[in-house]
């Protein structure tokens, strides 16, 4: 998929890429025009931190929280329309996938949402295809600083030294487990495996039991998700820092796909399993771990009955990292930029980067550091069980087209997983053609 | 007698109503009104056929000349090296877009025989009388109103290795219930045929029973008279009175098979590794979520000539034989 970050379960994104297979070969039809809409005017009205006081506006908010996000979101929205009279916010969502093929074409044709939401690893994308304004009026003039925000994700709004998106969240990886199936393996369920060690000998306690502990999903939910995370644990990355080189062929992600194939291997995960299959297999009582999106608190809090916790990724590696993803606020450009609605987009934006901690109880931990340490959201235990590592995130590096590389790891994640094969070999395969694909993107976004 | 084994096949050829025919069209030019008539009954087709077809077709070759991103400013020339790229064993594409040819060849030879000889079979069956026929013939083209979101989200779950019901019932009646129906081959390709045969299968029924319709019964009383058996009424009446239906059944089921995307997108994601990969999941990802379009384009029409060609061999293949 084409956006390898953000909770889409496999329903959403599934159903949602569906709309494009009506719309392929000649798919370009879109637009001939070839004109690009204006960009909007660099500081407006204060960046919104005066508020706004104009004749009544309505903005379009475009999102893809179409999963239990939605109410939350919808929530939120409703709230900041009673305070404000004269702004009018109403809010449409749809499929990830659909979202993102679909805003490009909207811009085009001058017909784009005011306020829009985006994948972290999409933002410079669509900064680079001008799909979306630069954002540091708002930025400066809500006097927003890094010291506001957890770093990581405040620096992954930024391309070529301009800021394109405001943070709303991150939703990181977490580990999720099974108490009663751990029981069942004589585990103690509230002291779940924190290091390599500690994993290995709760995985061999529950294969005695006949219990394969940890399934291994050779599909990007959640295999590829898992395997970025190790990568990342054993030192390495993905992407060097400018997107220009492809590391995962290197020797911690060698070792990172090692340890996810030898789970299959080790007897401890179902061998060729389908997508999602992983988070069923815990649901049922089949296994006790897995490594998933924050999201999943919600997904698993709702089955009643289900013994479950969640805790921060195990040190597997030696180093404390973790995938993540984030919701990044972004203002999709305008071809006839209106000051009004231009002021009013800001006001909202500022007004809910406030509001995270009601966002938080969607499944997300909040980027401003004030909501994070707030009481309040220290009461939400398993968001702040999984917040406690937000200073351990990695996101791809900012760079136009980065997502294009993604499914050359995941095939070799399928090859390997699913497929058996030698982890160096595969991966090493995978990154000749993702360096391919780095090197055209160079050439087509200018470096 | 020894001619009545020789006989059948001479009614079917020799019941042309080409003579009539002919004289009939041949008073075109006696006809009321202008001639601009047929074209403005032509016209809101010709309208449709130009906006959706005509112009995004000949624009399409236009944007497979170039390295086109429709939001970027610059949508540099490239002249054919979008089409010479397909061809040169080094670039980015062709792994991907051969594989995705391969995959979608193969996929129309496992499928279009099984839907071409299956709906024939069932058509003449239903085209039998007796009790029910209605409801069996509605039974059986029901699976083809479903959407492809619909079939492909239900045998996914159905299909599921570890806990699909397809499994399960194997299971309870103690056959192997660990098959990998949609992440092992060559199990993912059975499960992507046999969805796709179970799922259209009614559609080319119904398309044969309109056309049995049309072969008259006397035929088959004249052949039954002369002693012609089961088969060689099928062989010598039936099928030489389908040809225009089965070269209209064989094309677009090849060219509907040739497309095959969402069967494999949500049963098996394209794997295991990427061997499920049809070529329009190449194009659909090249195009519309790297927004290279250009090259996209170029696929498309490599794999439109392609397809061109195979009508071209079925109409040549299943021609009326003088």
């Amino acid at each position: 998929m084409s956006t390898p970050s953000g909770p889409l379960t496999r329903r959403r994104m599934l159903t949602g890429a569906l709309g494009l297979g009506g719309a392929i070969a000649l798919g370009a039809c879109g637009s001939g025009s070839g004109s690009v809409p204006g960009q909007a005017p660099q500081t407006v009205g204060g960046g919104g931190a005066t508020g706004y006081s104009g004749p009544k506006v309505s903005l379009a908010f475009w999102n893809g929280f179409t999963g239990g996000d939605g109410p939350y979101m919808k929530k939120l929205v409703d709230q900041f329309n009673g305070e404000h009279p004269n702004i009018a916010v109403s809010m449409n969502t749809m499929q990830w996938a659909d979202y993102y093929t679909k805003l490009p074409a909207a811009v085009t044709a001058g017909k784009g949402p005011d306020i829009g939401i985006m994948h972290v690893d999409s933002v410079a994308t669509n900064a680079a295809r001008k799909v979306i304004q630069p954002l540091d009026d708002v930025a400066s003039a809500l006097k927003m600083t890094e010291s506001d925000f957890a770093p990581v994700p405040w620096k992954a709004g930024i391309y070529k030294g301009q800021r394109y998106a405001i943070p709303l969240d991150v939703h990181p990886l977490g580990f999720f487990y099974n108490k009663s199936v751990m029981e069942q393996a004589g585990l103690d369920p509230e002291k779940p495996p924190t290091n390599a060690d500690e994993y290995g000998a709760a995985l061999d306690a529950m294969k005695a039991k006949g219990v394969q502990g940890h399934w291994a999903s050779p599909f990007p939910f959640t295999g590829g998700l898992t395997v970025q995370a190790l990568i990342y644990q054993f030192g390495g990355s993905l992407f060097n820092d400018d997107g220009t080189q492809v590391l995962w062929a290197e020797e911690p992600g060698v070792k990172a796909m090692t340890w996810f194939q030898d789970l299959v291997k080790n007897g401890h995960s179902a061998a060729k399993i389908a997508q999602d299959a992983d988070l069923v297999a815990l649901e049922n009582g089949k296994t006790a771990f897995n490594w998933n999106g924050i999201w999943t608190i919600n997904t698993l809090g709702a089955k009643t009955g289900l013994e479950w916790g969640v805790a921060p990724l195990p040190n597997i590696g030696g180093t404390k990292a973790a995938w993540a993803g984030s919701h990044q606020f972004v203002l999709p450009t305008q071809r006839t930029p209106d000051e009004n609605k231009a002021v009013a987009s800001r006001v909202f934006l500022n007004w809910i980067s406030t509001k995270s901690l009601e966002w938080a109880k969607a499944g997300q931990v909040p980027v401003r550091n004030s909501v994070r340490e707030s009481a309040e959201f220290k009461e939400l235990t398993d968001q702040a069980a999984l917040a406690s590592q937000i200073d351990d995130l990695h996101f791809p590096p900012t760079v136009a087209g980065i997502g294009d590389a993604m499914p050359e790891f995941d095939k070799a994640l399928n090859l390997a997983i699913n497929g058996g094969q030698d982890p160096a070999k595969v991966l090493s395969d995978a990154a000749a053609r993702a360096t391919k694909i780095l090197e055209a993107n160079q050439k087509k976004y200018g470096g | 007698m020894a001619v009545t084994t020789t006989q059948p096949p001479r009614p079917a050829s020799g019941a042309e109503p080409a003579p009539g025919g002919r004289r009939s069209r041949g008073r075109t030019s006696g006809i009321h009104g202008s001639r601009w008539t047929p074209y403005l009954f032509l016209a809101p087709f010709l309208a449709l056929f130009t906006v959706f077809v005509l112009v995004p077709g000949v624009l399409g070759v236009w944007i497979s000349l170039h390295s086109w991103d429709f939001l970027l400013p610059n949508k540099p020339f490239v002249g054919g090296q979008n089409y010479v790229d397909l061809f040169d064993s080094s670039s980015v594409q062709f792994e991907s877009f051969w594989n995705g040819m391969k995959a979608t060849a193969f996929f129309v030879l496992i499928s279009v025989p099984f839907l071409v000889v299956l709906p024939l079979l069932l058509a003449i069956l239903l085209n039998r009388r007796f009790p029910g026929r209605t409801f069996f013939r509605a039974i059986f083209f029901a699976p083809f109103v479903l959407g492809v979101a619909v079939i492909g989200l239900m045998w996914a779950y159905l299909l599921d290795p570890s806990f699909g019901l397809v499994n399960g019932l194997l299971g309870a009646v103690g056959l192997p219930d660990d098959t990998a129906w949609t992440t092992s081959q060559p199990y993912a390709w059975i499960s992507l045929a046999g969805v796709t045969i179970w799922w259209t299968m009614g559609f080319n029924a119904v398309i044969y029973l309109a056309g049995l319709g049309d072969i008259p019964p006397d035929h088959y009383e004249a052949a039954e008279l002369d002693g012609a058996s089961a088969w060689q009424q099928l062989r010598y009446i039936t099928i030489p009175g389908l040809r225009p239906v089965l070269i209209f059944v064989v094309i677009t089921t090849i060219l509907a098979s040739a497309n095959m995307f969402g069967q494999s997108y949500l049963i098996t994601q394209g794997g295991p590794g990427d061997t499920t990969r049809t070529a329009i999941m190449v194009i659909t990802d090249l195009g519309l979520s790297q927004y290279r379009m250009g090259e996209a384009s170029a696929m498309s029409y490599v794999l439109a000539v392609f397809l061109s060609l195979i009508a071209l061999v079925n109409f040549w293949a299943l021609r009326e034989k003088k």
